[in-house]
């Protein structure tokens, strides 16, 4: 079933040097989040991927295009639904610090959704709830961390109980924006299992947001992969099939860029497959495909034409030249 | 550490130990370290935060500041071809401001907070010459800085620019060539791409890289993140709880490592084409270094010690053993059997 679709979505935030202008944050975003899916979301700062997971959440109206939940607008929704939907699409942030009020307690700041949306009749209610759920994601034994205030905690630990946080509530869909990119390497993949496991024991749906493929490999399995540039997503695929056989110039070069081979030791880095590194800015994006500027294989008509997503050999692909790029 | 100086040591740190006092006591974040540093070689430095290795570098560059206190140890600084000798610790301050940025620089975390937000690109520049080069002429700066900035391919037109116009992979470029722009022979850079997205990143070490080989400066990496530097540096030394607990050729290292935590930490970094089911976390926090250690300082988080293999003898861990050509393990246990060849790579 599909939890969540979206349609045509578009973002425009006004512009902070020119009033009147709007700057567009995404454009023509089509995507759709089955029950117990795994979508990833790569791409580089400022392609907008934080923004499209808030979006989903639904803390940016759309401006323009259509996003449903369950089969209905979000937008349209009425007071019980829209509880429903809020509930039911949950987020975990990537500064696990911010993310926590600092003069709370753990439990203080937990217990609150739980009450609220009469989820736990009391406290002791909810205390019972949370205790329950820090087994499940591996902070033992609960009372050590419900009264404790977020600075006395490591950030795999506050990692751990914003993911308790979002799993609380029974959502359907969580979207984690670079839960992990803050997190040591040595527990990195502990993370990464735990949000395997909810997705595979509660079939939660997860975004899974991030820069680093690598993780996104992980996280997703069998999901898909999204990779988003400028506001649009260029390539869409199955992850394994996307990684394995990258299509998009873009993808390209940046599969490049992962290091690999860490027992080889020391060698040559040869150049990126691109023509520039910095990124175009937002406010100005090129002409036609966006990513003209910095693509080895461009040609005129790249400059002139929007290239659509489209099927080629399985996956989804935003490039005219698809079929000759070797 | 067998401790043979070599033609080409630059650097030696010999039994550096650096406290900390806290609220519960004394924290040992650098505990009785020994190691060397090479010319023209790039050594990445590598731990978990809190492993201890900022505060090593801060001890190699004379700035362990209160509440930190060196309590033993010294740092020595070979000059070109060991003419000259310093003790980085004992210099006065003047000898020291002569020596910072002209011999070792550093390249700090975080480049969005490391330039002053009112100041343009070039007076940064101007700031770090005078205070070497009293008489300086502003022509001859605008050239060298110009020269620098081409080193990392940053147009010159940013000299006019104030920090807030610069990109983070800009900015970080922009303190990479302010720390080449007195020509030091070593440059420290601590976690120079943390925060930094694939494709800068990739950038940025291939600068560092060229940079390095075309103007033989020895480079001393900081970072949590083996990946990235296991194909720019020669040599890698592992921290934790405040040791170094490996130390050696990055292909040795990596491709078939002699402590359980090197072990635990390649295995635990995901990469792009192997089996998604095969690695796993090191489980466990890292150690509290405030107390007083009594077993290995790994024990608790090592498979080694939990199949019962190991006795975890603290004193046993307090030499590093010599486990290869010119590689150095803490553990014991696998030092002296033949460890299990790993698959850290293909």
């Amino acid at each position: 079933m599909e939890l969540i679709k979206i349609e045509h979505l578009g973002i425009s935030f006004d512009s902070r040097t020119k009033k009147k202008e709007k700057v567009k944050i995404l454009q023509d975003i089509n995507l759709s989040i089955e029950e117990g899916e795994v979508i990833a979301l790569v791409g580089e700062s400022g392609c907008g991927k934080t923004t499209l997971g808030k979006t989903i959440v639904g803390l940016y109206p759309p401006s323009e295009g259509v996003i449903s939940y369950k089969g209905k607008d979000i937008t349209k929704l009425n007071k019980k639904e829209y509880m429903d939907y809020r509930l039911g699409v949950q987020m975990v942030h990537q500064d696990s610090f911010a993310a926590l009020n600092p003069n709370r307690t753990i439990f203080q700041s937990l217990s609150m959704p739980l009450l609220q949306n009469h989820i736990a009749k009391n406290k002791k209610e909810a205390e019972d709830i949370l205790r329950e759920y820090f087994t499940e994601v591996g902070l033992t034994p609960p009372e050590q961390f419900l009264y404790k205030y977020p600075h006395q905690l490591s950030g795999g630990q506050r990692q751990r109980i914003l993911l308790a946080r979002a799993l609380s509530v029974k959502p359907r869909v969580i979207v984690a924006d670079e839960p992990v990119s803050m997190v040591d390497v040595s527990l990195r993949i502990a993370l990464i299992d735990l949000m395997t496991r909810m997705n595979q024991k509660y079939r939660i749906s997860f975004v899974y947001i991030t820069h680093d493929l690598a993780t996104a490999r992980y996280v997703a399995k069998d999901g898909r992969l999204a990779v988003m540039y400028l506001g649009r997503i260029v390539e869409l695929n199955n992850i394994r099939e996307a990684i394995d056989n990258p299509r998009h110039p873009y993808f390209k070069a940046l599969i490049a860029a992962v290091p690999s081979d860490i027992g080889r030791g020391k060698s040559e880095m040869k150049d990126l497959p691109l023509r520039s590194l910095d990124m175009p800015s937002v406010n100005n994006p090129p002409t036609g495909c966006s990513f003209h500027t910095r693509c080895p294989y461009y040609q005129e008509r790249c400059e002139k034409e929007t290239p659509k997503l489209r099927e080629f050999e399985g996956g989804m692909i935003a490039c005219h030249f698809a079929e000759e790029i070797p | 550490m067998e401790q043979n100086i070599k033609e080409n040591t630059i650097i030696e740190v010999k039994d550096l130990t650096i406290d900390f006092k806290v609220e519960n006591g004394i924290l040992r974040a650098c505990d009785h370290t020994s190691f060397d540093i090479r010319r023209n070689e790039t050594v990445a430095i590598i731990g978990e935060s809190g492993s201890g290795k900022s505060t090593l570098c801060s001890g190699i560059l004379n700035m362990v500041n209160v509440p930190g206190k060196v309590t033993s140890g010294t740092v020595t600084y070979f000059s070109e071809y060991q003419h000259a000798k310093a003790d980085i610790l004992k210099m006065s301050p003047q000898e020291e401001t002569q020596f910072r940025w002209k011999e070792i620089s550093t390249v700090f975390q975080a480049a969005q907070n490391a330039l002053n937000p009112v100041l343009k690109i070039k007076e940064h520049f101007y700031e770090t010459i005078l205070a070497h080069q009293h008489n300086a002429k502003a022509e001859e700066m605008d050239e060298k800085i110009k020269k620098v900035l081409g080193y990392v391919r940053l147009d010159p037109a940013v000299m006019e620019y104030y920090p807030h116009h610069l990109s983070g992979g800009m900015k970080q470029r922009v303190l990479i060539a302010l720390s080449l722009v007195l020509d030091p022979k070593v440059i420290i850079l601590d976690e120079p791409t943390t925060a930094l997205d694939v494709v800068t990143q990739y950038y940025i070490l291939q600068l560092l890289s060229n940079i390095q080989k075309g103007f033989k400066i020895t480079m001393v990496f900081l970072t949590h993140d083996i990946a990235v530097v296991s194909n720019i540096a020669d040599r890698i030394a592992v921290m934790y709880g405040g040791e170094i607990v490996e130390y050696g050729r990055t292909e040795d290292v990596l491709g078939n490592p002699k402590h359980p935590y090197t072990k635990g930490l390649v295995d635990a970094i995901p990469t792009l084409h192997d089996d998604v089911t095969k690695r796993k976390a090191i489980h466990g926090t890292p150690p509290d270094l405030t107390q007083k250690f009594e077993y290995c300082k790994f024990k608790d988080r090592c498979p080694v010690y939990q199949e019962g293999k190991c006795e975890a003898d603290y004193e046993r861990t307090r030499t590093m053993y010599k486990t290869g050509d010119d590689r150095y393990s803490r553990c014991y246990t696998w030092a002296e059997q033949d460890t299990p060849n790993m698959n850290g790579g293909k």
